[in-house]
């Protein structure tokens, strides 16, 4: 009874290999899976285009970009690059996309502030602050992020006195139902100086602090850089306004007839929008930020205490970098979250990419296809590309900290 | 010899008394004003309290308006101070939040539907109660058929024989088309090798296709049989209870042990035939209430719960394709996760609404209220998939091996071994999800779905009630009903959480 133990012939190799590379960990089967699944697809795919293109023949609707081309012919209400009613559709979309860029971006500066004090209020050792926090947290939380953008823009925007009437602030600042004024900063000569007094302020602080580092690792030698640093941030560009003149001057908005001419105008829905987007993305920001903090040890700013570091050091050297690695992909995430709900701009009217291009030149091209389509790829763009930047940085922090 | 020894001279002062901190002037004491940063903060606190919680209250109860017939209750002049909370708007449009333009007569139809719903998930919420896999299979699989004849009304012409006949001929006719294709492709091609190829293949899905008509065939006679005899309905649903039967009575280990699987589907079918009698679902059933008349409360829970519902299979497939080993299927479910998570829902309610209906058949058109739920099951399946992942990563690979060293397949190791522990894992990221599902269901109102808050802009609307806080008492009301809902999934799952971390507390 002793045959069993005699070895067994090796597979061979190159099979083994070929059936690993076909169908994975499963074989064979795993293989004909594959297939069928791909059939499957395609059959789908088949399926879809022949339907799409039947029904476009049938709705006489040429598929393809060539209305990117068109004259768009309609009015944006705000437009940061030039625009006007006889421009393309194409223009129509980049109208949109920087639009929807700035909200979201402001909607992160203020998410973030937000978010910051609202996270770190919750964890404040008095007891009121800290259930004000959660409260606003939970409140904000539990309601849909529309509502809260309906909220701001039918019920407290449109609300507001008329322009008449209009709250003041130093009779240059003015809130009222049409929207925020405030003055616009108008560039004179002296302003290309001043930028590049600014920009090199900048670069000389940034040489500064490396080289600081530097001597401080290799000769232990400490330098103190925050003053030169504000020195060379506020001296040098106050310099340059003292001798070539002031840079910017300021057009104020003024009361003419209904509304208010020259200064800057913020549309309301544009308020609206950011006003609902920060205070909303702040209350998951404030959860995050919570957690981050948590998650670091009691004992690493006891530590950081027995060295004899500050309360300051100690937080900022210690323990925020260590709840950032916690804090960060989440936030990223938040982040991602606030520009994928500014599209919900087309609610209230804001030009964003959705209103404008898949609202306004859809219902005019009927072109549904491409405009979900590039819609769709621009917003996947975006995603992708801050994840990117944000998993880089998370990526130096980890490296730094050694994990 | 030196004196090491210490004795103290005098007594040591006395300390003071530490702060008290048990009752409530301990509590102030030691939680509100225990240092001079900690007395601003309270002091700042109650004046943010003082200017946020004190004019809401004024708003909604003190100031407020309860009773009137129309906007002349609610309008400063009449009242004679500020006017709050305009109630009587809310009273009047109360209907209209619940049900939308649901005709009238029609309404007990969806009365009865919370009704069903609440009885049959209330019992499935409380963990005392027995019978939970009844209840559950009662709730997610019979609940939703019966609230959409309920709902929507229309009977059915016949049963399960017909569909299979209708999806095999239509299947079999696509398949065999797209052969007919391939192969005209291969004899028009240039290249020789290539064209026999596409003409084998293009042969090979016009047999396949063939074959599939053949199985159709008695499916087809079957069903003319039906009609012949004049209650296709139930000639059909018998004969769909006899073969179902027969096949879980061989497959589940016949004259042994088969008798239990086939008592419980007999009762299903039982069931089945209770209901279709019930509501006459063979004679055209309750009359049809378009889906362009619902709104409201009703439109915002039937999207919700039927996205929650239908984005858990999505997900958790999803889930286990992008753990796949198989190289494709992996891919796939990677491409399409990240592609849903990466849009917003807006754009994909954009899709579902103007898009979806180009890819189907010119004569196959798709309800808005459905088109939209089709969208919303593929956005929170793709965000659910991430949340199951997770509580898969979670299970030591132990496990899966154990399961297959006691000869387990892999679809019964997952589904008896993994996937349970993994879906308990994940039940807190499951229910935010499924908050931020119900919270997300108001966007179907900017693709003209009359959804709680579709329906609150529509009330706006009404020249009767304008008066100066018709606005802030719509929101009031809304808001309320949205934050109880969600606030409440929320503590009960956070009950739920407690409950199942009861053996690892210690």
């Amino acid at each position: 009874m002793a045959t069993s133990t005699e070895a067994r012939k090796p597979p061979l190799q190159l099979v083994a290999k070929l059936r690993r590379v076909l169908g994975g960990q499963a074989g064979w089967s795993g293989f004909v899976l594959q297939i069928v699944f791909v059939a499957a697809l395609v059959w789908i795919g088949y399926e879809i285009v022949e339907n799409a293109r039947s029904n476009l023949a049938a709705q006489k609707i040429a598929s393809g970009f060539g209305f990117l081309s068109n004259t768009a012919g309609f009015a944006v209400s705000q437009a940061l690059i030039p625009y006007s009613e006889s421009d393309t559709y194409l223009q129509v979309f980049f109208v949109g996309l920087v639009n929807t860029l700035v909200v979201s971006l402001i909607g992160i500066f203020f998410a973030t502030i937000i978010g910051f004090i609202v996270g770190l209020g919750r964890m404040s050792p008095n007891w009121l602050l800290a259930r004000i926090a959660g409260g606003y947290v939970e409140l904000i939380r539990n309601l849909p992020l529309l509502f809260q953008i309906l909220f701001w823009y039918l019920a407290v925007l449109a609300t507001l006195p008329q322009p008449r009437q209009s709250i003041s602030l130093l009779d240059s600042f003015f809130l009222s139902n049409r929207g925020f004024g405030l003055p616009k900063p108008i560039g004179t000569e002296a302003f290309t100086a001043f930028a590049v007094a600014v920009i090199v302020a900048i670069i000389a602080a940034l040489v500064l602090r490396v080289y600081a580092r530097q001597q401080l690792f290799a000769k232990g030698r400490v330098i103190a850089v925050w003053p030169a640093t504000l020195g060379l941030l506020v001296g040098l560009p106050l310099l340059t306004a003292l001798v070539l003149g002031t840079p910017v001057t300021f057009e104020y908005p003024v009361l003419r007839g209904f509304n208010f001419s020259g200064g800057l105008r913020v549309l309301p829905e544009f308020v609206a929008l950011t006003l609902a987007l920060s205070t909303y993305t702040a209350a998951f920001i404030a959860e995050i930020v919570r957690a981050g903090v948590q998650s670091v040890h009691k004992g690493q700013s006891e530590a950081g205490a027995s060295l004899g570091l500050s309360r300051g050091a100690t937080l900022r050297l210690i323990v925020v970098p260590q709840a950032m690695r916690v804090i960060l992909p989440p936030l990223t995430n938040q982040y991602l979250n606030l520009t994928k709900n500014s599209s919900l701009a087309v609610a209230i009217g804001y030009p964003d990419l959705v209103s404008v291009f898949a609202g306004t030149t859809m219902s005019q091209t009927g072109q549904a296809i491409e405009i979900i389509a590039i819609t769709m790829a621009v917003y996947l763009v975006i995603s992708l590309v801050t994840s990117a930047i944000m998993s880089a940085y998370g990526w130096r922090i980890s490296r730094s900290m050694g994990a | 010899m030196s004196n090491t020894s210490f004795v103290a001279r005098e007594l040591v002062a006395e300390r003071a008394a530490p702060v008290r901190s048990t009752g409530f002037v301990g509590f102030v004491q030691t939680r509100l004003l225990n240092s001079p940063t900690n007395i601003l903060l309270t002091v700042v606190s109650l004046l943010l309290l003082w200017f946020t919680i004190a004019p809401t209250v004024k708003f909604l109860l003190i100031d407020a308006v309860w009773q009137g017939q129309d906007r002349t209750a609610c309008l400063p002049e009449n009242v004679g101070h500020a006017v709050g909370a305009c109630w009587p708007f809310v009273q009047a449009k109360f209907t209209q939040f619940i049900y939308g333009f649901y005709p009238e007569p029609e309404r007990w139809r969806v009365n009865l539907t919370f009704l069903l719903g609440a009885l049959l998930l209330l019992p499935l919420l409380i963990p005392r109660l027995p019978a939970k896999s009844v209840n559950a299979g009662l709730f997610f699989l019979a609940f939703p058929v019966v609230a959409f004849f309920l709902l929507y009304g229309g009977g059915i012409n016949g049963f399960g024989i017909s569909w299979a006949a209708d999806f095999l001929s239509t299947v079999a006719v696509h398949i065999t088309e797209i052969g007919r294709r391939l192969r005209s492709m291969g004899l028009l091609s240039d290249i020789a090798v290539f064209g026999d190829l596409l003409r084998l293949i293009g042969n090979g899905i016009v047999a396949f296709g063939d074959g599939l008509q053949l199985v159709a065939l008695p499916f087809d006679w079957l069903r003319n049989e039906g009609v012949n005899r004049g209650e296709p309905v139930w000639f059909e649903l018998a004969a769909t209870t006899i073969t179902v039967s027969l096949l879980v009575f061989l497959s589940n280990g016949h004259v042994r042990n088969g008798w239990r699987a086939l008592a419980s589907t007999i009762f299903i079918f039982i069931g089945v035939a209770a209901v279709i009698a019930l509501l006459r679902l063979d004679r055209g059933g309750l009359p049809i209430v378009d889906t362009r008349l619902w709104g409201g409360l009703l439109v915002t829970l039937v999207v919700s719960i039927t996205g929650i519902v239908t984005s858990m299979p999505v997900g958790i497939a999803l889930a286990l394709g992008r753990r796949s080993t198989i190289p494709l299927i992996r891919l796939f479910s990677i491409a399409f996760i990240e592609f849903w998570r990466g849009v917003p829902l807006i754009t994909v309610l954009f899709f579902a609404t103007y898009m979806l209906p180009l890819f189907l058949p010119g004569n196959f058109t798709v309800d808005g209220l459905v088109r939209a739920l089709i969208g919303i099951a593929l956005f929170a399946g793709a965000y659910n998939a991430e949340v199951i992942r997770g509580g898969l990563q979670a299970i030591p690979r132990g496990q899966a091996e154990a399961a297959s060293a006691l000869g387990l397949s892999w679809w019964k190791t997952t589904r008896l071994v993994v996937m349970p522990q993994a879906l308990r894992h994940v039940i807190p990221g499951l229910v935010n999800s499924f908050i931020a599902l119900l919270k997300d269901t108001s966007l179907v109102s900017i693709v003209a779905l009359f959804d709680l808050l579709g329906q609150l802009r529509a009330s706006f609307a009404d020249p009767n009630w304008s008066t100066p806080t018709t606005l802030f008492t719509g929101f009031a009301f809304t808001g309320i009903m949205y934050f109880v809902m969600c606030f409440g999934i929320s503590r009960y799952s956070l009950f739920v959480e407690h409950r199942l971390n009861v053996h690892r507390r210690s």
